[in-house]
């Protein structure tokens, strides 16, 4: 008796040994956090002052609703900053991925070849990439300017003027992610069965017809994937702004024009003291992600 | 008639192609160069010296190939790029092997073994992976901060290790695996400890590759954490490395691209080796995710 129940025991026991570890990180670091973070948004907070916090309820909310407040005008400021960078660069990352994927999936030689060079600065860090690109958009010794001005055109400073500011972000998150979305669509394409094409060609259709015909339909969920994957990827936008721009030029009304949402909670909380704002602005940008998320999850089920 | 009316159809009908296959060429080439002038240019302003980065004309190949930018980053403690360099691939490797250990650890347990609350405890840890990681940033550092893991590796390689990615990757290699083997061990009487050693982890190598490249390559590329906990310039890694260095010279960008160059070249050189190997994790996990 007690030796079955002892070995019952010891079965039972292994498994939890197994997932402990992980679950040891987990809990601390995203379960825990989950709440602290509703916690700390309710209090005024400087982690290198904690002896000084200040219980305010929803102040730090209503801070980020009160029209006309700084903190209002900076943080909607952020939200519209993001939006227009997910308005300039997700139909580019959608359509030239896809573009350079058609091409690449013809039967000619070497594709292999720029199938690598492509994706290649996707595997670079965001520190990398946004080093060369401002160094590449300088006014003074920058390339771009060198021929553009050598050809005749203007030679506008792309780093603290708009529009060109938000362009200098956008070419250079394009240079950066394009292959990542390109190789995903590849391999879709790839999965797209050949008979389809091959009876289509005999029914007479011409290249154009099989692309709209064959080629978009069976391609519509990657389609809608890669979509969703690159407007939230658009949201965590920091690295880019921060080293090339720094949210420059500054908006009239507050806030900088190129300063996208987390760059803003970054500035709010790591550069100046205000923690419990921004972690009362992460959760309202968590559920605004949340609720983005969410929806496209209920369409793309109704339509399975 | 019929065949006199056909030829000239046949050979117009092959220039089309040899004029498409030119087109899609010379696409395939611009696009290309596109890709690689930023970083050939990188490489190119890494060698020259300040005094050639602002001239008239632009020189693609420096008129004097310096090394000057590199030596001077390299031992400069105001800029430390070669301690830095250690620091990051200490994380790197110590975040990604840890990370195997305790996610195939998990990953199995979760495929393999049954035991009450498995299926509430992994619908959790799935439901995790849709909360946007804007959420974890604020608390999580208090946390790190209270922890005293400020300005130390254990500051950036613990939270790592929370992720859920690894744990379901090694999961759904497991359960796509037949159980036979394992099965047999059993019979033989090998515990389980000794059957996940033995029997599944020599089968998991493939999985274990890729997840070991997709997280080196993270951890090596994580920018915003790091800038974060690792705030004093002894222990910090090398992507928030670059922001110090653009911030600690003006205008000397012959430095600064020495730097990039540092960062990059590892995994470039990676990418290099295993470029099939990489694209092809990415894109079977990205159509998985």
């Amino acid at each position: 008796m007690t030796i079955v129940s002892l070995r019952k025991r010891k079965i039972q026991i292994t498994p939890y040994l197994f997932i402990l570890p992980h679950l040891i990180f987990f809990v601390v670091f995203i379960g825990y956090p989950f709440f602290s973070g509703l916690y700390i948004s309710f209090f005024q907070y400087d982690y290198l002052r904690p002896e000084a916090t200040l219980f305010v309820g929803l102040q730090n909310y209503i801070d980020l609703f009160k029209t006309g407040s700084v903190k209002f005008i900076e943080f909607w400021n952020s939200i519209k900053v993001t939006l227009t960078f997910v308005i300039y660069s997700v139909p580019f990352l959608v359509i030239i991925p896809l573009g350079l994927a058609i091409l690449l999936n013809t039967k000619i030689a070497g594709t292999k070849f720029f199938r690598a060079v492509y994706f290649a600065p996707w595997v670079l860090s965001c520190a990398v990439i946004s080093l060369i690109w401002w160094w590449i958009f300088q006014s003074q010794g920058g390339l771009l300017n060198y021929y553009l001005k050598l050809i005749g055109f203007d030679t506008p400073r792309w780093l603290s003027t708009m529009p060109y500011a938000m362009i200098t972000i956008v070419v250079a998150t394009i240079w950066w992610t394009m292959g990542y979305n390109m190789v995903i669509f590849l391999a879709a394409l790839q999965d797209i069965p050949n008979d389809l094409y091959e009876a289509a060609e005999i029914d007479g259709a011409n290249s154009w017809q099989r692309f709209v015909n064959i080629t978009i339909p069976m391609l519509q969920p990657v389609l809608i994937f890669i979509i969703i994957i690159t407007i939230i990827a658009s949201f965590n936008l920091l690295g880019q702004p921060l080293m090339m721009t720094r949210g420059a030029p500054a908006q009239p009304t507050g806030g900088g024009a190129t300063e996208p949402v987390m760059l803003r909670i970054f500035n709010e909380g790591f550069v100046r003291p205000f923690q419990g704002s921004a972690a009362a602005m992460s959760v309202i940008v968590a559920i605004i992600m949340m609720v983005f998320s969410f929806t496209n999850f209920r369409i793309f089920r109704q339509r399975d | 008639m019929t065949i006199q009316s056909q030829k000239p159809q046949i050979i117009s009908y092959r220039n089309q192609k040899i004029l498409k296959k030119f087109f899609v060429y010379f696409v395939l080439i611009v696009v290309a160069l596109l890709v690689v002038i930023p970083l050939i240019w990188m490489l190119s302003t890494s060698f020259k010296l300040k005094s050639q980065l602002f001239t008239k004309e632009i020189y693609w190949i420096p008129k004097v190939v310096t090394l000057e930018n590199y030596t001077k980053i390299l031992d400069n403690p105001s800029t430390p790029i070669g301690l830095w360099f250690r620091n990051s691939l200490f994380v790197a490797v110590i975040t990604t092997a840890a990370k195997l250990v305790i996610d195939s650890l998990a990953g199995y347990a979760y495929a393999r073994m049954k035991f009450p609350g498995r299926n509430k405890i992994f619908n959790l840890l799935l439901v995790t992976l849709f909360l946007p990681g804007v959420m974890f940033l604020v608390p999580n550092f208090v946390t790190v901060s209270k922890l005293g893991m400020l300005n130390n590796f254990n500051g950036v390689i613990f939270p790592a290790l929370a992720s859920v990615f690894g744990v379901f990757f090694m999961r759904q290699f497991f359960n796509s695996i037949p159980k036979e083997l394992e099965e047999a061990a059993e019979m033989d009487g090998a515990n389980r400890l000794q059957i996940f050693i033995k029997i599944a982890l020599p089968l998991a190598k493939p999985a274990l590759a890729t997840l070991a490249v997709i997280e080196f390559l993270a951890s090596w590329n994580d920018f915003l954490w790091a800038l974060l906990v690792l705030k004093d310039r002894t222990v910090q890694t090398l992507q928030p490395g670059l922001r110090t260095l653009q911030g600690a010279y003006t205008s000397e960008y012959g430095l600064m691209m020495a730097g990039a160059v540092i960062v990059a070249v590892p995994v470039l050189l990676l990418y290099i080796f295993l470029q099939r190997f990489i694209v092809q994790s990415v894109a079977t996990t990205g159509l998985k995710g």
